[in-house]
C-alpha cells in the first residue's frame, strides 16, 4: 500500500500524470522515446571531464523517470528511493566506462533496473525469478471480451487514471512486470530489455505477451463500456 | 489462422514485428472475428495508456536526499 501513499501524497501537490495521447492505431511502430535531448551527449562529455554541474543537470533531467522506474519494479517506496540513489551514484562512479554506444539514459535505466531488481529479489526471494520458463499457453486466451466504449483518456481524470494504472501494475507478477516496465514504459527495445535483465529475446517476448494480456484483462473492469467510477 | 494463433502473435503484431504474410493472415482473421479485433485494440490501448503516462515530479523529500547524497559523493571525489 506504499504506492497508494505515494500517489496520494503526489495528488495533493500536483497533477500525477500528463495528458494521455490518442491511440496510434494506424501506426504500430512507436516513435523512439523523446527523452534524449540533443545536448545529452554534450552533458555526458562534460561530466566525463569532471564537470559536476553537467552531471547534476543529467540527474535533474532523469530523476523523476528513474524514480518511476524503480517504483514500478520494486513497488516499495523505500527500496525505490535507495535503488534510484545508488543508480545515480554508480553512474557517476562508472561514467568513464560508459562507451556511448547507446543513449546515456538507456545505460542509466540498465543500472537502475539492476539496483531495483536486487532489492526486489532480497524482499521476495521465493517469488521472483527470471530464470524459470513461463507457463503454457492455456492461460493466454482472454476470459472476458467486452466493448470498452469511449477512450479512457476522455472518461477518467488524470489522478483517477494514475490510480488505476498503479493498481493494475501492482498486481502483476514481478517477472512479467519488470519486462513490461522496461519494454513498454521505458521504451527499451526487446534486445536492450533482454540485455538489461540477462535473459533471452524469446524470454522477453514471452513475458511481454503475458504481461500485456494480463494488464488488458485487469483494465477491463475499469474501461468496459458502461462502467462508471 | 484461428483465435488462439492471433492471441499468440498479438504482441508482435502490435509492435509491427510480424512478417508480411503472417500479418496479412492475422488481419484477414480480424476482418471477421469481432472478439479478436477487440482484444487486439484493447491490448494496444493498454500499452498506450501506460506508455503515455508521464512520470510525476520527484517528491521534495526524496529529491533533497538524492541531491544531498550526490553532493557528498561529488565533494568526496573532488577532495
Amino acid at each position: 500500500m506504499l504506492c497508494v501513499t505515494f500517489i496520494d501524497a503526489r495528488a495533493r501537490t500536483q497533477p500525477p500524470i500528463g495528458l494521455l495521447m490518442p491511440l496510434s492505431a494506424t501506426n504500430p511502430h512507436r516513435l523512439p522515446s523523446t527523452v534524449a535531448r540533443d545536448d545529452e551527449h554534450l552533458l555526458v562529455a562534460a561530466a566525463k571531464r569532471g564537470d559536476t554541474h553537467a552531471f547534476e543537470e543529467l540527474v535533474n533531467r532523469y530523476e523523476a523517470k528513474i524514480f518511476r522506474l524503480t517504483m514500478n519494479i520494486t513497488r516499495n517506496r523505500e527500496d525505490a528511493e535507495d535503488a534510484m540513489q545508488d543508480a545515480f551514484l554508480k553512474a557517476y562512479a562508472h561514467l568513464k566506462d560508459f562507451q556511448e554506444d547507446s543513449r546515456f539514459y538507456t545505460w542509466l535505466v540498465r543500472i537502475a533496473a539492476n539496483e531495483a531488481l536486487m532489492r526486489l529479489r532480497k524482499r521476495r526471494p521465493n517469488q521472483f525469478s527470471l530464470d524459470e520458463p513461463v507457463e503454457g499457453e492455456e492461460d493466454l486466451m482472454p476470459r472476458e471480451i467486452e466493448d470498452w466504449g469511449p477512450s479512457p483518456e476522455q472518461r477518467f481524470a488524470q489522478t483517477e487514471m494514475h490510480e488505476i494504472l498503479s493498481e493494475v501494475i501492482d498486481k502483476l507478477e514481478p517477472d512479467f512486470r519488470v519486462v513490461f516496465v522496461l519494454r513498454d514504459i521505458e521504451e527499451l527495445s526487446t534486445e536492450e530489455t533482454a540485455k538489461a535483465l540477462g535473459i533471452s529475446v524469446p524470454a522477453v517476448k514471452s513475458r511481454l505477451l503475458r504481461a500485456r494480456l494480463k494488464l488488458r484483462q485487469r483494465l477491463d473492469r475499469y474501461f468496459r463500456r458502461g462502467v462508471t467510477h | 489462422m484461428n483465435c488462439k494463433s492471433v492471441i499468440r502473435e498479438i504482441s508482435d503484431y502490435i509492435d509491427g514485428d510480424l512478417d508480411l504474410s503472417m500479418r496479412q493472415e492475422l488481419e484477414r482473421h480480424l476482418e471477421h472475428c469481432e472478439d479478436c479485433k477487440m482484444v487486439v485494440d484493447q491490448t494496444r490501448l493498454t500499452v498506450d495508456v501506460f506508455c503515455d503516462s508521464k512520470p510525476v515530479e520527484l517528491p521534495a523529500d526524496v529529491k533533497s536526499r538524492l541531491h544531498g547524497a550526490l553532493r557528498r559523493k561529488l565533494h568526496e571525489k573532488s577532495v
